[in-house]
């Protein structure tokens, strides 16, 4: 048993030291200004006290994650100080792009995944062989993490790692630590704050129902750990009574309901649906003004982007993900049992995707990473993951937007796809079969139904259109038609995702 | 990013071939090799194409360096060329084609694609191969656009090459396991040098090559003629797939011998070969004039017997030898030519004397290994030659192979370096090394079968080898970190050679031993056959 368990290890190991191979060679390639956005942060909390990280406004990229990240940037940023004094300057920083700058930062994204590493060893542990490999495997080769991590540029692996030790001591039981990991995340992204009801509603259950002096004690005891975790994080910055500017920079609501590039969410369709109803009625006659407000910019006055909708505010976005999460809160209630946690948590991430306000397209990695290890449960979730991830991935392919990567990101989704199917197709291998004929190959249950499969044929349409058709024949004209058109159709596979995942927990 | 998976489970170990179940507990490539071979090619050339395409993203030989820049601008100013001039043209010195400046200096096939490509980036980016203005064309697409041209070559002729010399190899040898067919699959397209000289340095080797694996798969399948055409396709793209020939000459040869009439098989691919060098070279054949000016422009006698320090006989010896002082070029020229055919007629003999397939095999390394120490102007680049047909053996000779990798790359070290590909170098060794690494019980199969071979049996073998492999490393560290004494700015340049010539050595007497101590082993397994 022992050698069988170190035997896993070096193989987790050998996944790891597989996908830093293809990280390092990545190094070169297309950068976000998320990574001026990061060396932004290093240099103000290298250069500035603490009192002034929040206020700092040299750069336009300013400090807009909770307190643990810019932690997190100072630790960093020590070491930034002894490759090279210059990625730590304030002004002479700006925009720096020299090898030294380039290859730190790379290479702290690539050190920083070994949370991701540990947080997989410990989820995965005590699983069948089988299933630990498939879940590395698409966790560690995640497309969609080495395009926003190793070529766009951020810190997910780092923080799902994080995500992941979080939701492994739930599944042992160790709730306070869960609990625990959780809080300390929040207070490094606060986006991962969309499956803070879950988490309440399962400790509660879970760990603080039983009998009244244990369960009250309990409750003290977890409450007084969060309210620690946030005391260190924030205390600071209370005591400097800067809190206001802090939220302020963390909850950029003049920002809009969408991003830039819409992602793949229910407020596609609503837009959609309304630009159609208003050229509609138009040509019935009524009297439509056309919207001066955009959904990607700020709320400017009373004006709604909207022309027949009504318009569309934060608190409905936060209401609408509230009730879009309450099914699976009843049920954490009903039954909270440590081995749906990962799955509630994903279905949080992705109504928090779906309703929520301003989202990125990356965010989707909150709910593909957590969703890997609901994969291999069973058969039809791997049919639904296999979905999934690939639309997901498929929905990240307007980040890179620059001819010299294009091959790359095309690579990646459709080994992803490649492996993912070996992956299943030898998990659900049929055995009674097997065991009939030894030689031949193995016939697997995984398969795709029809609609799936035609589904998946369509994204290569949709990128042949946006991509060749669509400059060749319409050059710049509605330069804005191939993006749309890649939201609205992976809209679709996500909000298919959601329904699935919905019916999974009630049923 | 592909490949793993323990065979460990209740139930499916029975999917896995006989041979996993003994031994040791990972069988990593179990999951990705389960649908068969198909399935797995497919997979790891997805992987293997994902790399590529990321080494790319590197700087290529030459960049941003005037006024010749490297072979990237070569490459680029021969579609130049092709493109704008008539094929007539394309070697001959004029108002447009000046030969001193990166003159076209291959085959016509080469020509013809540089052509092809040529048309693609017209399409593209008219700008960086108009006549005469591109020249020193860099800018953004243009290198993307060049990237993808090796990356579709690559996918078009040597995937499939591979492909085919897979499906052959492992339907001949019969008893290797899926798993062992991925393994291997990953070795030939993982391949470390080929990557880095043809998407990192910038090169079209992949062609070439994918030819040659081609024609050596054709040889595996029995296909004669497929053979001849395929390898004279190799030979009018590169001259330099020459290195094989004597392989596949004494092979073939060796194989008509034993048929009814030997003399008609002769001529049967004597004929193959020739209809496709007509074909190839057509428009250069009007005139003796024309076919005498491509000739030697293939031939650039006067860049003396070898360039750089590369790992040869020539270069190493010449540090106590001066060759070039001792001897004249015309006289090197007959004396190179003397040592090559001398060290390759071994390997020839026996293939003539008893042809196999795996006969063959270590013939084509061991006549490559000879044209690498011993022909006239050997590139660095040149061991990419040797180490692909290593490659191909790469289950046979697991532990010898790991090592020439090795020693391949690092013979090529100083030119990477030269090209800013430092990180590729090493991400791509650590590659190797873990994805080598990945088939556990395959070394323990191959340690017992090692012990009847005496080579490595020497005492003193493995203490050489470590000490070697040591002072590799520390050359590593100091070439990167040390300024060389003035007086000999070339020192560590010439103690990398010194290390990867003894190596190569060590290894060329192996594999010419082994050869020689199949060829009993294999008639006595043929004779079996013809009974049965």
């Amino acid at each position: 048993m022992d050698r069988r368990g170190s035997g896993d290890r070096q193989l987790l190991l050998w996944f790891f030291a597989v996908a830093t191979a293809v990280k390092l060679l990545l190094i070169p390639s297309y950068r976000s200004t998320d990574f001026e956005v990061h060396r932004n942060w290093l240099a103000i909390t290298h250069s500035l006290p603490l009192s002034k990280w929040y206020f700092d406004e040299t750069s336009p990229w300013t400090l807009d994650y909770p307190p643990f990240f810019a932690y997190f940037e100072r630790f960093l940023s020590v070491f930034a100080g002894l490759v090279d004094t210059r990625i730590v300057d304030l002004q002479s920083g700006l925009d720096y792009s020299a090898e030294s700058v380039i290859y730190f930062q790379r290479i702290s994204v690539i050190v920083s995944d070994l949370c991701l590493l540990f947080g997989l060893y410990r989820l995965t542990r005590n699983l069948e062989p089988i299933k630990r490999n498939l879940i590395c495997a698409l966790v560690i080769w995640s497309p969609g993490l080495l395009i926003v991590d190793h070529i766009h540029f951020q810190y997910n692996g780092f923080l799902l790692g994080w995500l992941l030790l979080s939701i492994s001591f739930l599944q042992d039981g160790r709730d306070l630590l869960g609990g625990f990991l959780f809080a300390v995340l929040l207070c490094f992204k606060h986006l991962f704050a969309v499956a803070a009801p879950v988490y309440f509603v399962y400790l509660l259950r879970h760990y603080c129902w039983s009998g009244l002096a244990t369960g009250f004690r309990r409750l003290v005891t977890i409450g007084a750990v969060v309210v620690a975790v946030f005391a260190v994080a924030y205390g600071p910055f209370i005591y400097h009574g800067q809190i206001q500017q802090v939220i302020k920079r963390m909850f950029p609501f003049g920002r809009g309901l969408c991003h830039a590039y819409w992602a793949p969410n229910f407020w596609v369709f609503y837009i959609i649906l309304d630009k159609g109803l208003a050229f509609l009625l138009r040509k019935l006659g009524f009297d439509i003004q056309i919207p001066f407000a955009s959904f990607t910019g700020g709320l400017v006055g009373e004006s709604s982007p909207f022309a027949v909708f009504p318009q569309i505010t934060p608190l409905t976005t936060f209401a609408m993900v509230l009730l879009a999460i309450t099914p699976c809160l009843l049920k954490a209630w009903q039954k909270p049992q440590p081995g749906v946690v990962a799955r509630w948590i994903a279905y949080a991430y992705t109504c928090g995707f779906l309703f929520g306000w301003h989202v990125h397209e990356k965010a989707s990695l909150h709910f593909t990473i957590p969703l890997a290890i609901v994969a291999v449960q069973s058969l039809e979730d791997a049919k639904h993951y296999f979905l999934v991830s690939i639309v997901s991935c498929y929905s990240l392919f307007p980040l890179l937007y620059e001819p010299q990567e294009y091959p790359i990101k095309v690579l990646l989704l459709l080994l992803h796809s490649m492996v993912m199917w070996l992956g299943f197709a030898a998990q659900h291998g049929d055995e009674k079969a097997l065991k009939k004929k030894k030689t031949g190959d193995i016939k697997s249950k995984f398969g795709i139904g029809c609609f799936e499969k035609s589904y998946l044929m369509g994204l290569v349409i949709v990128e042949t259109v946006s991509q060749f058709l669509h400059p060749y024949f319409l050059g710049d004209k509605f330069a804005f038609m191939p993006l749309m058109l890649i939201s609205t159709y992976c809209a679709v596979g996500i909000m298919y995702s959601w329904i699935w995942q919905l019916r999974r927990i009630l049923t | 990013m592909p490949k793993n998976k323990p065979a460990k489970f209740s139930g499916n170990d029975n999917a896995a071939p006989a041979s996993t179940q003994s031994g040791a507990s990972i069988d990593a490539w179990w999951w990705l090799a389960h649908k068969g071979t198909t399935a797995s090619f497919l997979c790891i050339s997805l992987f293997a194409l994902l790399i590529r395409s990321a080494v790319s993203l590197y700087p290529y030989s030459g960049a941003g360096t005037p006024p010749k820049f490297g072979d990237f601008e070569a490459q680029r100013h021969w579609m130049e060329i092709t493109t704008n001039l008539p094929t007539i043209d394309w070697y001959r010195n004029g108002t447009y084609n000046d030969l001193t400046y990166w003159g076209l200096d291959y085959p016509p096939l080469t020509a013809y694609q540089s052509y092809i490509h040529g048309i693609f980036l017209q399409m593209f980016n008219p700008e960086s191969v108009s006549l005469l203005s591109s020249r020193g064309h860099e800018s953004y697409l243009g290198k993307s656009l060049m990237r993808w041209t090796v990356l579709s070559s690559d996918a078009l002729i040597f995937f499939p090459a591979a492909f085919f010399f897979v499906l052959v190899y492992h339907k001949t040898r019969n008893g290797s396991s899926k798993s062992e067919v991925a393994w291997h699959i990953a070795m030939i397209l993982l391949n470390p040098c080929l990557i880095l000289i043809d998407h990192g340095h910038f090169q079209y080797n992949c062609i070439s090559l994918g030819l040659t694996v081609g024609a050596i798969a054709a040889v595996l399948y029995e296909s004669e003629v497929l053979t001849c055409v395929l390898f004279s396709l190799a030979l009018s793209h590169k001259q330099m797939s020459a290195y094989f020939a004597p392989a596949f000459f004494s092979h073939l040869l060796g194989k008509c011998l034993r048929q009814k009439s030997p003399i008609l098989a002769v001529l049967k691919l004597g004929i193959a070969v020739i209809v496709t060098f007509v074909i190839v070279w057509w428009p250069y054949l009007h005139s003796l004039d024309d076919f005498l000016m491509v000739l030697s422009r293939l031939a650039p006698f006067e860049r003396g017997i070898y360039e750089d320090y590369v790992a040869n006989f020539w270069c190493t010896t010449s540090i106590l030898i001066k060759w070039k002082k001792l001897f004249t070029t015309p006289s090197l020229r007959s004396l190179s030519l003397a040592a090559t055919v001398l060290a390759s007629l071994p390997s020839m003999v026996q293939q003539i004397l008893s042809p196999s397939n795996e006969g063959f095999l270590y013939g084509l390394l061991n006549s490559s290994m000879a044209f690498y120490m011993f022909s006239f102007q050997v590139h660095e680049k040149s061991i990419l030659m040797p180490f692909l047909s290593a490659t191909l053996l790469a289950l046979k000779i697991p532990n010898h192979f790991n090592h020439l990798t090795y020693y391949a790359l690092f013979s090529m070290f100083p030119l990477l370096c030269r090209d800013k590909l430092l990180l590729p170098y090493l991400t791509l060794h650590l590659l190797f090394t873990v994805i080598y690494h990945s088939h556990e019980n395959h070394h323990a199969k191959q340690k017992t079968k090692a012990s009847s071979f005496s080579f490595t049996n020497f005492p003193g073998y493995v203490f050489l080898r470590r000490t070697h492999f040591f002072i590799s490393l520390v050359l590593h560290a100091v070439y990167l970190t040390i300024q060389p004494p003035q007086k000999y700015p070339f020192l560590f340049e010439a103690l990398i050679m010194i290390l990867c010539f003894s190596y190569f050595i060590m290894f060329t007497l192996h594999t010419n031993y082994t050869q020689w101590t199949l060829s009993s082993h294999f008639r006595s397994g043929e004779k079996e056959k013809k009974q049965i």
